[in-house]
């Protein structure tokens, strides 16, 4: 609210006079403001200040509410350690397998032709419009009792609902279409001189791939993953219903945050999103240093 | 096996072991088939095993289409905020220049970054009971958290970016000198605005606000926190398919998911269809 106070008696001095638009001259900078422009900033200001920093703010707070020994003694808990530490681990497995079926996808879906292309093409956006809550149960469908895959899981001896490797393919589905619709573009501007030079020179097609193809998509590769990895870390919907959230074991930050929440320990729920707003904070930064990496070399 | 296509043309001149890129194309073939296809189909199955008559009744029960009514209000009331202010941060991003402008440009991604779950306890510690604002409308009587303006609010939040970064950078491109000319020839401000620079813009600011609305239908994380999650007054869809997965319904909740399911792709699809026609999307 203040930045908005703060911004209108400032400028009403100046504006006092309104000047009459066809004398403002269209050169930006050097006009001088009128009120409907002060009125119309301080809107803007305030609404972001009401949804985006103002909570934001708040959580801070609320974290340090009690002092920053009892936020660090609530995050050094066992279970908190576990739970940050499992939620990176599957943030960390989920964004490798997306990444390398993912970048095999955007080349297939750019430069290969095949039957179903077009369609698996299509395909590759549904995780974006499918609820989080719908991924898991449609994961306990599958894998749960008498579910279509139940028998293959079993007789590969592997859980998959309510542990670890339902978890995982659910923070993967959720985050499929990162890294191909991040790549497409890339591999589709490069075109394929530099690729089929590198042929004619007789490097096999998988030579050229790291030669060649890898370095000129480098950056689309790392913003997707970016995208990936802080999807990932941040999923919870999907986690909640397919893992059982056991504390201490399949528990991870997300799920801890609504645990303590709900045990009404809010230093611990504040202290581990705030760890996570940090952690996706950090991870925007560095997609900020990529796009303007990408900006220059194109 | 069947016509070779053009693009194979690149690798042709090194003889290409045929089954290489034939074991790429089935693993993703597999990969998006086991990933996407497969769970949608088991919910649609799951959703009609029982025939059309127990389908029906699971969703028609009072308290699943309260559920879904409720979802369709609160994203339809969130979109037409955020279409008016996503539309106004961006012009205003584009056009004014004041303190603190950049910083704004790069809060606007906040929302697309942080988790959901993250958000709505964010909510919750300004506008809850014991929060700075909740506290002070808690004491005139309104309550914010655990009520439906929570619900509206988790949801603004969670979709602000949308139609602002949809209408930036057409707004960027969009030529001034028009613009201008209108303002010269004497044309006030607004009807410049609605006359000369909405018309450039109303496909994007449409296109931002219908993938808002589309997002908003499924958001759980947010509103699981924020909503007191009451059957009939704050229960939304997506929490009420929490609800029967818990107590062991999975035919309700294949219902509703299968609904849900329908209404985000149908939405994206008409989106899709609409913005190719309008030629805003090339194939």
């Amino acid at each position: 609210m203040s930045e908005s106070r703060d911004a209108d008696p400032a400028a009403a001095p100046e504006t006092a006079p309104p000047a009459p638009p066809s004398a403002v001259g269209p050169k930006r900078g050097a006009k001088r403001r009128r009120p409907v422009e002060w009125v119309l900033i301080g809107l803007v200001l305030f609404y972001a200040l009401l949804l985006l920093l103002g909570p934001l703010a708040s959580l801070v707070w609320g974290a340090f509410g009690e002092g920053v020994s009892r936020l660090l003694a609530e995050l050094t808990t066992p279970d908190a350690v576990h739970a940050l530490k499992l939620t990176l681990i599957l943030s960390v497995a989920a964004t490798v397998l997306n990444t390398l079926l993912g970048v095999t996808a955007a080349w297939l879906f750019v430069r290969d032709d095949f039957r179903g292309r077009r369609f698996l093409n299509a395909i590759v956006d549904t995780p974006f419009a499918v609820s989080p809550v719908i991924a898991g149960f449609m994961l306990i469908l599958l894998f749960g009792r008498n579910g279509w895959l139940a028998p293959l899981a079993d007789a590969l001896g592997i859980k998959v609902v309510f542990a670890l490797p339902g978890m995982l393919l659910a923070t993967m589905f959720v985050s499929i279409p990162f890294v191909i619709r991040e790549v497409m573009p890339v591999l589709e501007q490069m075109g394929t001189e530099q690729e089929n030079a590198a042929q004619t020179l007789g490097a096999s097609g998988w030579r050229t791939f790291w030669r060649v193809t890898l370095p000129g998509i480098r950056w689309g590769v790392l913003y997707g993953v970016s995208l990936t990895f802080a999807r990932a870390l941040g999923e919870f919907g999907a986690l909640l219903v397919v893992s059982g959230s056991i504390s201490g074991l399949t528990e991870t930050s997300t799920l801890f945050i609504f645990r303590t929440l709900d045990e009404r320990n809010t230093v611990a729920a504040y202290g581990m999103a705030l760890v996570l707003a940090l952690l996706s904070f950090s991870l925007l930064m560095v997609m900020e240093v990529v796009k303007k990496r990408t900006r220059r070399t194109s | 096996m069947t016509s070779v296509p053009a693009s194979t043309r690149v690798v042709a001149s090194t003889a290409p072991r045929p089954w290489g890129r034939w074991g790429l194309r089935v693993a993703v073939a597999s990969y998006l088939g086991f990933m996407i296809l497969l769970p949608l189909a088991a919910v649609l199955q799951r959703g009609f095993a029982d025939g059309l008559t127990a389908f029906w009744q699971e969703l028609t029960s009072q308290t699943a289409m309260d559920a879904l009514r409720l979802t369709l209000l609160t994203a339809a009331i969130m979109a037409v905020v955020n279409t008016v202010m996503g539309t106004l941060t961006a012009y205003v991003l584009v056009r004014y220049d004041f303190p603190g402008r950049r910083w704004l440009d790069g809060l606007i991604d906040m929302p697309f970054a942080i988790p959901t779950l993250v958000t709505g306890v964010m909510l919750v510690t300004l506008y809850g009971p014991q929060g700075v604002i909740g506290g002070f409308l808690e004491a005139r009587g309104v309550s914010v958290i655990f009520a439906r303006p929570g619900i509206i609010l988790a949801l603004l939040l969670v979709s602000y970016p949308f139609v602002i970064r949809a209408v930036q950078p057409v707004l960027l491109e969009a030529e001034r000198s028009q613009e201008e000319a209108a303002h010269t020839l004497g044309a006030s401000g607004w009807t410049t605005f609605r006359r000369v620079v909405f018309p450039t813009i109303r496909p994007a600011v449409i296109s931002g606000g219908l993938l808002a609305f589309a997002r908003a239908l499924g958001e759980f994380g947010s509103i699981v926190v924020v909503a007191g999650n009451i059957p009939g007054r704050t229960l939304t869809a997506p929490v009420y398919i929490f609800q029967q997965i818990e107590s062991e319904n999975p035919r309700g909740a294949s219902a509703m998911s299968i609904i849900l399911l329908g209404l985000s792709f149908a939405l994206l699809l008409a989106l899709d269809w609409w913005q190719q026609r309008k030629g805003l999307r090339h194939v």
